[in-house]
């Protein structure tokens, strides 16, 4: 029992979640810790909490999305906040709106908190600049996802305890992942050792100057690593052809049984969805006894209700 | 010069301490030491060793025992963080006269704290986990505090088991009673009781926690 009367001085002060490049380890570990009390509220009886009661959520997504958009919705329901759904095509966007108009437009009507997913990278930024409301990122172009990436680790240091001294290989299309790179940062920041996997054409131009391995060979490094996130491959953003057929990215980059016989035996298989399955993972694979995919999503939730916690938090201290 | 008239000082009030003790007929023996705290430049005095607190905890238990029937459900749940410890103690002491196992779990209040939307000085609470690993419906619960002040802490935890469940009572034990309530709560067992003045710091520092047992009071 770790109780310690003057230990807790800690004080998370931002009011927006960019990013997770710009935090601290101490921030990350601070979210985590604070995600583990949420957790219980989805396990019980009534499944609500009034720290949000009176808060308004707004849901502004200009790209698709099932999981991240009703993760934060439930999220911010069982912190017991309003939720305004909005998405492009529903919107005035389609008659021309710009972004800040319609955020301001938003804000006109006393929302607190916006949790925005956009095509172009710095979108949540500029939005955070521009308005009085909190802003979390919910996916930026190919820049971040910072919950997602929070709950890649947190899933991780679950199961394994820590993510000191692990190594962990990011596989696939790198160069158009948010996650990768959010999940760079955070882990990398917690002590863990990053690889990134794939085929040169879908590696950043510029990814020496990130702090990663960088291997071209999934066989090299599938029995050294001690958890395995399998990226999407996202075809509604690749242009010109990448790797030659489906098949052979399949063969050398796909996570297959034949290839799992040769992992560590209690490697963590993760992919943060939604999977293409038979392409970079085998459905043997992906429901086997090592993914730990599903946990992904019921832990995501928890992150989420922790974030939107502790923005209002900050926000509140403002005043 | 200076440390002559803190010791002037504090024995000035360790004297209206002592009235406040003999007044509620709680005192078993007039001893109260003089601790400074390193760093906090307060003095803090000692109200409570532990083998008062060993007592009150005796007499909450014994107190508790005679109101409840044996045949009720009884379990007790604490709140973060000395709550809890006091908690584990008292349902240890309970299992002991009942002879069955007394089922013991921990609060956090954190999320139904009524100040969360205000401006705080220092750090923020940590939000952590509420560990009962059992069913409240129809039990009768035994919440525990350390120190039942403004009431505020109280509330919260009622309001947090009512989500957990629907006991079949909430009776409130704490250590010590302090004056000062903002709500309408009263505790059901009470043990020591202070009117320790507005803004002055009651400490209760325990074995499990904090290295020792002692309440303190600045």
């Amino acid at each position: 029992m770790a109780l310690k009367r003057k230990s807790k001085q800690f004080k998370w002060h931002h009011k927006h979640l960019l990013g997770l490049r710009e935090l601290s380890a101490e921030e990350i570990t601070y979210i985590l810790d604070t995600a583990k009390g949420f957790e219980q509220i989805s396990t019980r009886s009534v499944k609500k909490a009034p720290p949000l009661r009176g808060k308004v959520v707004v849901n502004l997504f200009f790209e698709d999305s099932t999981r991240t958009r009703n993760s934060f919705a439930l999220a911010a329901s069982r912190l017991s906040a309003d939720i305004i759904e909005f998405t492009r095509k529903m919107s005035s966007v389609s008659k021309g709106e710009t972004l800040l108009d319609t955020a301001r437009n938003l804000e006109a009507m006393g929302i607190d908190i916006v949790v925005i997913r956009h095509g172009a990278g710095g979108v949540p930024k500029f939005l955070s600049r521009n308005i009085k409301a909190c802003v979390v990122n919910a996916g930026d172009g190919f820049c971040e996802h910072p919950t997602q990436g929070l709950l890649d680790v947190y899933t991780i240091r679950k199961i394994k305890g820590t993510l000191e001294g692990l190594k962990i290989a990011i596989v696939g299309d790198i160069s158009h992942s948010r996650v990768a790179r959010s999940d760079m940062w955070a882990m990398t920041k917690l002590g863990a050792e990053v690889t990134f996997v794939g085929p040169p054409t879908l590696m950043p131009a510029q990814v020496g100057r990130l702090p990663v391995k960088v291997s071209y060979s999934l066989d090299e490094v599938i029995e050294k690593v001690d958890v395995i996130n399998m990226l999407r491959i996202q075809f509604e953003r690749l242009g010109g052809n990448p790797f030659p057929s489906v098949r052979e990215y399949s063969h050398y980059f796909g996570l297959t049984v034949e290839r799992m016989k040769r992992a560590k035996s209690d490697i963590l298989v993760m992919h943060p969805g939604p999977i293409n399955r038979g392409l970079e993972m085998e459905s043997e694979v992906a429901d086997g006894r090592n993914s730990v995919i599903l946990e992904q999503v019921t832990n995501g939730l928890a992150v989420r209700m922790a974030v939107l916690f502790l923005v209002n938090q900050a926000a509140a201290q403002e005043k | 010069m200076r440390n002559l008239a803190f010791i002037s000082c504090s024995c000035y009030t360790q004297a209206n301490i002592q009235s406040v003790l003999l007044l509620f007929g709680l005192l078993p023996a007039p001893v109260v030491a003089c601790t400074g705290y390193a760093g906090t430049g307060a003095i803090m005095k000692v109200i409570l060793d532990s083998g008062q607190i060993e007592k009150i905890l005796k007499d909450l238990t014994g107190r508790i025992l005679s109101e409840i029937p044996a045949e009720m459900d009884i379990a007790v749940i604490g709140i973060r963080s000395r709550g809890e410890v006091l908690a584990q103690r008292l349902s240890g002491r309970l299992s002991r006269h009942l002879g069955k196992d007394v089922q013991c779990g921990t609060l956090d209040i954190t999320l139904y704290r009524d100040d969360l939307n205000s401006p705080r000085g220092t750090a923020q609470p940590l939000v952590r986990t509420t560990e009962i690993g059992f069913d409240i419906d129809d039990k009768i619960i035994i919440l525990v505090d350390d120190v039942l002040y403004t009431g505020r802490s109280a509330r919260a935890a009622m309001d947090a088991l009512i989500d957990l469940g629907r006991p079949r009572a909430i009776r409130l034990a704490v250590l010590v009673d302090r004056l000062g309530r903002e709500l309408p709560i009263q505790a059901d067992y009470a043990g020591y009781k202070t009117d320790a003045a507005p803004g002055k710091l009651v400490q209760v520092n325990l074995v499990e926690s904090d290295g020792k047992d002692e309440v303190v009071i600045e």
